[in-house]
């Protein structure tokens, strides 16, 4: 078998005939499998669900696409100027919904806020936090960083214990699950299905929350590499500022790129180095192509590798004691079939 | 808990079987590989370290958060011990 290598075009896509294939696909799903009249989708502002919804419209047209902007106490203002221009562009009826008062009444920024101030005891409400992922492409395990910042705009750092890492993680999940709640809702008050936006990176490295974004009826572009997903969005005619921006997570108060919170690198070498690994391409090689160190490249594979295993439970359903057969809708109608005719 | 005298691989492999829920007949040897064996994720690997620092009362720094000191227990036994003074320079692995 000839061994895969990197070249400028190994991530390239023809965005006519993938347009084509995604729409086909969600007719299908939605239509036939799911038996739904159309699609719910968060809008987030940022490249994928910006993504997503162009796609939706697509496939269903707009008449048949709900999207909502869920903002939070720490959300961007610039995303939800982001996600109502995509709207209004793209025809979507929107609905935008306040989540702050819904997490306060939770306890999720009490619960986040006392773990914080285990770590920085000074921490208050006029205060800013964000968490980074650190270790792991240094071929250290991956750990979190506590990054605060005072009022005055002072900015300390630390490590997050595991008990304080899990806390503020567990209580920022809150933030995606109400979401997700927010959106069946809608998809059952319109019969609709749920729309989930992870790209390639997200869904096979395990970025997002089991039950809060990850949660989802379809995903269409899971398959895509982050780079594809930006050659799909200025395909479809996704405005500049939004096909330009630096993803972030939009979920900390401080301002936290993607790559500072969760990947090793930045998205377009974290695709090639994914790509890579995916294609069983040395890690020499992809140190030589992406100007690092082999042992910086082995790093990376490694993580790669530890954040699949990660990703294992966040993707798994529900465990039973012995396998129980799916309803075999076939076997349901005949069944229906012989009923009325007895 | 008193433990300079005790062996502190009995004393990290009782946590490991305390703490992680641990199926069938799985056997930590001294040179078990945590990480290869899945033994533990990144997240066990925290737990572990905030125990080894409770328990042998030793600050790991963070670029002393690497496989090559607490992957297996006969790694963390002699990185405690370093980090305790209780090993030669000679006798560093």
């Amino acid at each position: 078998m000839s061994r895969s290598q990197l070249h400028p075009g190994i991530l390239a896509v023809d965005c006519e005939a993938e347009t084509r294939r995604i729409a086909q696909w969600m007719t299908e799903i939605v239509g036939c499998k799911l038996r739904r009249r159309g699609v719910v989708i968060a809008m987030s502002g940022g490249i994928d669900s910006s993504v997503c919804a162009a796609l939706a419209v697509r496939t269903f047209g707009a008449s048949k696409v709900y999207a909502l902007m869920l903002p939070e106490r720490e959300s961007s203002s610039n995303s939800l100027a982001g996600a109502t221009r995509v709207a209004e562009q793209f025809g979507i009826s929107y609905s935008v919904e306040d989540i702050a008062p819904t997490l306060e009444a939770l306890g999720c920024y009490h619960w986040r806020d006392q773990a914080i101030r285990a770590v920085f005891p000074e921490y208050g409400p006029d205060w800013k936090s964000k968490i980074v992922i650190a270790g792991g492409h240094e071929g250290s395990f991956n750990y979190f960083k506590l990054v605060v910042q005072s009022p005055t705009g002072e900015s300390h750092e630390a490590r997050l214990p595991v008990r304080e890492y899990l806390q503020v993680v567990a209580a920022t999940n809150f933030k995606q699950r109400v979401r997700k709640t927010i959106e069946y809702f809608h998809a059952d008050r319109l019969n609709y299905a749920v729309i989930g936006t992870p790209n390639r990176l997200e869904y096979d490295q395990g970025f997002f929350v089991k039950n809060g974004d990850g949660s989802a009826d379809l995903k269409p572009i899971a398959h895509l590499y982050k780079t594809q997903v930006y050659a799909l969005a200025r395909y479809l005619g996704i405005p500049e500022e939004i096909c330009n921006a630096v993803p972030t997570t939009d979920t900390y108060s401080l301002q936290q790129s993607q790559d500072e919170f969760y990947f090793a690198l930045p998205y377009d070498k974290m695709d090639v180095a994914l790509w890579a690994f995916n294609h069983g391409v040395p890690a020499e090689d992809t140190a030589s192509y992406l100007g690092m160190t082999p042992a910086q490249a082995s790093f990376v594979y490694k993580d790669v590798v530890a954040k699949r295993q990660a990703a294992h439970y966040l993707h798994a359903t529900p465990e039973l004691v012995e396998p129980v057969a799916d309803p075999d809708l076939t076997r349901c109608q005949e069944f229906q079939c012989a009923a009325k005719r007895s | 808990m008193d433990v300079v005298m005790q062996d502190i691989k009995t004393v990290v492999r009782e946590f490991l079987f305390d703490n992680f829920v641990m199926a069938g007949n799985v056997t930590i040897a001294d040179d078990t590989l945590f990480m290869e064996e899945h033994i533990l994720d990144s997240t066990g690997f925290l737990e572990l370290i905030a125990f080894i620092e409770e328990t042998f009362e030793v600050r790991i720094y963070d670029q002393e958060m690497v496989p090559e000191n607490l992957n297996s227990l006969l790694k963390i036994e002699n990185f405690v011990r370093r980090k305790r003074g209780d090993l030669s320079q000679d006798a560093r692995g």
